[in-house]
């Protein structure tokens, strides 16, 4: 009765259809995408602007345009994508509940699972803003796809809070639509979204950014009629008497995403409190053996190429265990976050004399000018990268020989750069 | 004149002072790099903008849009009203030309999705 | 049109009075100002089904609190509806206050509450783990209960529908006056005639007693600031965690609710505005600092929503249902404040008795007692569930993704009678929406589903009103 696959791949977004892809090039040949969304391509379909794929194809494209790449790659190499199809939960032995309008409710078995649920926006309420609860007040995304995927157009004075990338992307877009964006509030005293959005979604249609700034309030029963923006101290308390009242009818949050783990729960995958999403080696498998992780469910990303290169890699894993019969238990070391860096991704590293490169991604705690990232192994440094930035909102990614890694932990850091 | 403006060219973001004469860059200060200069320059003398949106289709679900290359920075509100002016037929295929010369800037506008209904 | 009885407010109190008139041979109205059963206090509230030793005895509190929490088992069953006693402690961190707890437990005996216990602050940490090691008592209640108070008052509502009630929502009451055949209750949808007419308007019980009454009683908004909790965090405790009470009420809670998630509140304040249910950054973090005072480690990081809702507090420290001494066939239910959802039924029953002294009340034969609610997939074993797919394919899509509610659940939700109509509507019924993302995957997917389903426009559906 039950089914049986060799890949289960959650989600059919730009982490998933990459996956998907890599493990059937490495040779597995029964894979299955589960899509939980009536199309493919994920977060990408809503995500319309340009300046995706500049790693990967060398070429500026939207957001569909790139995820029309890899639906298409999928199509050719026959592997089976279900949408609609939404996985309930996960037992530790990869029994997959899956439900869907066509074929019910079911139970499929796989070998391997590569998760990759992507993340979700941080909702007004988690942020505690006091006020009322009015129609009008939206999370980016949902604006977007609203916007761009509707053609519904949520309002006509904007008030952004949050300068994450989706926010600034919205203020544009909301613009063009014939929408005032009044101003875009940070509570940060540094933008959370990258440099070219500032200057491109807010600089260029005259939308002032205020840092150091958050909502106080929330006016309005119905309908949203205004929001009260306030700065705030280094601790990021509102300073009183700086409140100013803005008459609006919208509020649009991008101030946050948390990868979507719920599922990777009821697998028992163990979750870093870092970044919300799996712990993982270095081969992106999570603590509950054949179930790897990649793409925003795994830790957020800024950079769709970046996604599709990591879960390009958790795919040729999840072959390599399907077709191994498993990974086999090698010496691991810990990578451990040191000065000035939040968290890595992996936070375990297979020691070994492959001549592979062994990639190490995090982000930093705070803005740093003429700096440097070490990396140590065992207390020996095994890289020194210069950088003459780096900020919080864009994540760093360095590769280090395997072979120079030794047994005692792997520690990255933020140092001075010797004169 | 003088125009104070902050480089795209890398996250470091640096605050470029251009002293500018009629439309060209005379000289930047502020840039740490070669990049910062250039941006300087080319956002003074031609700046350009690619214009993504979307076109109504005659089902009322919109299809995303883009110029098939950058456009003058100031003919992008042109350019958004011309293809809102536009309904288009499903389906539409990506690539698909929706526009042949939007705004009479020269550049098509072309669908960046396959919309079937 | 005329009825016999017309029962102003659509609340857990208006509700329960219309399902116990249902039951009889008489035609029943219940009007409302909102566009939905259950807006006003009933729907923001600690959700608790509160054992009853806190009303002083004797008082009104007191009996219809103990005896409408025996009627909730019952009530869950035939009105199929999440109810579960999970029990609820008292408890307290300075010795000074020991007293107060005895004294509670005395109150909590003479009332007739089963089964209460003190316990030292071992055996109470015993019980739950996360009780501050400064606590040094409790007093435990097993019999206290959790309840959904959307689905309870829905419940009410439909049922009493279903027995031949008639419901005009959107249907504010501007003025009422008596006349030879009983009142003529004038609204903004028209003027309706009854025999009887019985005041449930909660915040606004005084307002419309004295449209035709001597006023006798005044009703005062107090709010109440809430946070809940991610389901993660709603095993932070397994039961209610009460503080001692002060004249303000019961103190700020720490519970799971019957959904799994864990509330914490309220604060108590005394507002002028009655509508003013909006939160403050000065109340939520009163909700932080008192619900840590006896509880540790809450999970604040994985606050998903907060809100805040009006009790009605009324000038004579206890519910006020009598018929008016001059005004025959008036009869009040109002200062309905807490524990006025644990005392729902009750009350229904005791209005009941009221209007059977001002009409005949004669039994129906084709009354039904027991209402089906909308089927809750997630909460399905495994063949239930795949039966109900195989038979409904809508129950196959899944459209809010965190509570994993289906399209066919937020169909019926809009289809049934007294269906939603708005965002918030659907949210309240099968809770698409109530989950960690707070609607923002699931709502534009809803809105489309509104706006097919009432035949209008995308950008005329509403969130709530």
């Amino acid at each position: 009765m039950d089914e049986r696959v060799s890949l289960a791949i959650i989600g059919g977004g730009p982490a998933g259809l990459a996956a998907a892809a890599a493990a059937r090039e490495r040779g597995v040949e029964d894979i299955v995408v589960f899509e939980r969304d009536t199309r493919l391509g994920g977060i990408l379909n809503q995500c319309i602007h340009n300046g995706f794929g500049l790693h990967t194809f060398k070429e500026e494209l939207t957001g569909p345009e790139y995820a029309g790449r890899y639906i298409e790659k999928v199509r050719q190499l026959g592997i089976c994508c279900e949408t609609g199809s939404m996985a309930l939960s996960i037992s530790p032995d990869r029994e997959i509940t899956v439900v869907s309008r066509e074929k019910g409710l079911r139970v499929v078995r796989a070998d391997a699972i590569v998760l990759a649920m992507g993340c979700r926006e941080r909702p007004r309420g988690a942020l505690n803003i006091p006020g009322t609860r009015p129609q009008g007040i939206y999370t980016a995304g949902t604006a977007q796809k609203l916007v761009n995927c509707m053609g519904i157009i949520p309002g006509r004075e904007v008030v952004i809070l949050g300068s994450g990338d989706i926010g600034l992307i919205m203020a544009r877009r909301m613009t063009l639509e014939g929408a005032h964006v009044q101003v875009v509030a940070e509570l940060m005293p540094y933008s959370g979204g990258l440099k070219r959005n500032i200057v491109q979604c807010l600089d260029d249609f005259g939308i002032p950014l205020k840092l150091s700034h958050t909502v106080v309030d929330i006016r309005g029963r119905r309908r949203l009629e205004g929001v009260t923006i306030a700065q705030v101290d280094r601790t990021g308390a509102p300073i009183p008497g700086t409140g100013i009242d803005y008459p609006c009818d919208t509020l649009l949050l991008s101030c946050g995403l948390i990868p979507e783990n719920e599922l990777s729960l009821t697998a028992g995958v163990a979750l870093n409190g870092a970044t919300n999403g799996p712990l993982v080696d270095d081969r992106l498998q999570t603590s509950v053996p054949g179930i790897f992780a990649c793409g925003n469910a795994l830790h957020v990303h800024d950079l769709v190429d970046f996604v599709s290169e990591e879960a390009g890699r958790a795919g040729t894993h999840a072959a390599e265990y399907i077709l191994n019969g498993g990974h086999g238990a090698g010496p691991c070391v810990r990578v451990m976050p040191g000065e000035g860096i939040r968290y890595t991704v992996p936070t375990t590293v297979h020691l070994g004399d492959g001549d592979d490169q062994v990639r190490l991604r995090f982000r930093v705690r705070d803005v740093y000018k003429g700096r440097a990232i070490r990396v140590t192994s065992g207390g020996e440094a095994v890289l020194l990268k210069k950088r003459r930035i780096m900020v919080p909102s864009e994540m760093e990614d360095v590769a280090i020989d395997r072979r120079r890694i030794v047994d005692g932990d792997l520690r990255v850091e933020i140092v001075e750069v010797e004169p | 004149m003088t125009r104070s403006m902050i480089c795209i060219g890398c996250p470091m973001g640096c605050e470029l002072t251009v002293e500018v004469e009629g439309s060209r860059a005379v000289s930047v200060t502020g840039n740490t790099c070669g990049i910062g200069k250039k941006y300087a320059e080319t956002e003074v003398s031609a700046p350009t903008r690619m214009v993504t949106t979307t076109v109504l289709s005659d089902g009322g679900v919109p299809v995303p849009v883009k110029t098939k290359t950058a456009v003058p920075k100031d003919r992008v509100f042109d350019v958004v009203r011309a293809v809102k002016a536009r309904r288009v037929a499903l389906p539409v295929g990506m690539g698909d030309v929706v526009l042949d010369d939007a705004a009479a800037t020269g550049v098509p506008v072309i669908a960046t999705m396959a919309v079937t209904g | 049109m005329r009825y016999d009885v017309i029962i102003i407010g659509a609340g857990v109190t208006g509700c329960a009075v219309a399902r116990a008139l249902s039951r009889y041979d008489v035609s029943a109205l219940v009007v409302d100002r909102e566009s939905d059963v259950c807006e006003g206090t009933s729907k923001a509230n600690s959700a608790i089904i509160h054992a009853g030793f806190d009303a002083l005895p004797g008082t009104l509190k007191a009996k219809l609190n103990v005896r409408g929490s025996a009627m909730m088992d019952e009530l869950a069953r035939d009105l199929d509806i999440p109810f579960r006693r999970n029990g609820a402690m008292v408890v307290c961190w300075r010795a000074d206050d020991l007293p107060k707890l005895q004294a509670l437990y005395d109150r909590g005996v003479a009332n007739g509450v089963q089964s209460l216990r003190l316990l030292n602050g071992d055996e109470a940490r015993a019980l739950e783990p996360a009780l501050r090691d400064e606590v040094c008592g409790a007093l435990y209640a097993p019999t206290s209960g959790i309840v959904c108070p959307f689905e309870l008052t829905l419940a009410l509502a439909e049922n009493a529908l279903e027995n031949g009630v008639r419901f005009s929502l959107s249907t504010g009451v501007t003025g009422i006056v008596q006349d030879e055949a009983g009142f003529a209750v004038t609204t903004t949808r028209g003027v309706f005639h009854a025999k009887c007419v019985v005041n449930c308007a909660g915040v606004y019980a005084d307002k419309i007693h004295d449209m035709v009454c001597e006023p006798s009683f005044n009703i005062t908004a107090r709010r109440g600031e809430y946070m809940l909790l991610d389901k993660t965090a709603g095993g932070t405790v397994s039961r209610t965690i009460f503080q001692l009470p002060t004249e303000m009420g019961k103190g700020v809670l720490v519970s799971p609710t019957i959904h799994g998630n864990l509330i914490v509140g309220p604060t108590a304040l005394d507002i002028d505005d009655r509508d003013d249910t909006a939160t403050t950054r000065e109340g939520l973090n009163e909700v932080r600092r008192a619900s840590a005072l006896g509880v540790k480690d809450i999970p604040y990081n994985r606050v998903i929503t907060s809100f805040s809702g009006l009790r009605a507090t009324g000038s004579t420290g206890d519910f006020i249902i009598r018929e008016d001494e001059k005004v025959k066939g008036f009869v009040d239910a109002a200062g309905i404040e807490s524990p006025g959802l644990s005392s729902a039924p009750a009350i229904g029953e005791d209005v009941l008795e009221i209007i059977r002294g001002i009409l005949p009340l004669r039994e129906k034969e084709s009354y039904i007692p027991t209402r089906r609610g909308i089927p809750k997939l997630a909460g399905m074993d495994f063949e239930a569930r795949q039966r109900l797919i195989a038979a409904r394919p809508e129950y196959g899509q899944i459209v809010c993704r965190c509570e994993q509610i289906s399209e066919g659940e937020i169909l019926d939700a809009i289809r049934r009678p007294l269906g939603a109509k708005t965002l918030d509507g659907v949210k309240r019924r099968v809770r698409a929406g109530m989950g960690r993302c707070q609607s923002g995957f699931c709502s534009p997917r809803v809105t489309e589903l509104l706006a097919r389903e009432q035949g209008i426009a995308f950008e005329d559906v509403v969130k709530n009103g």
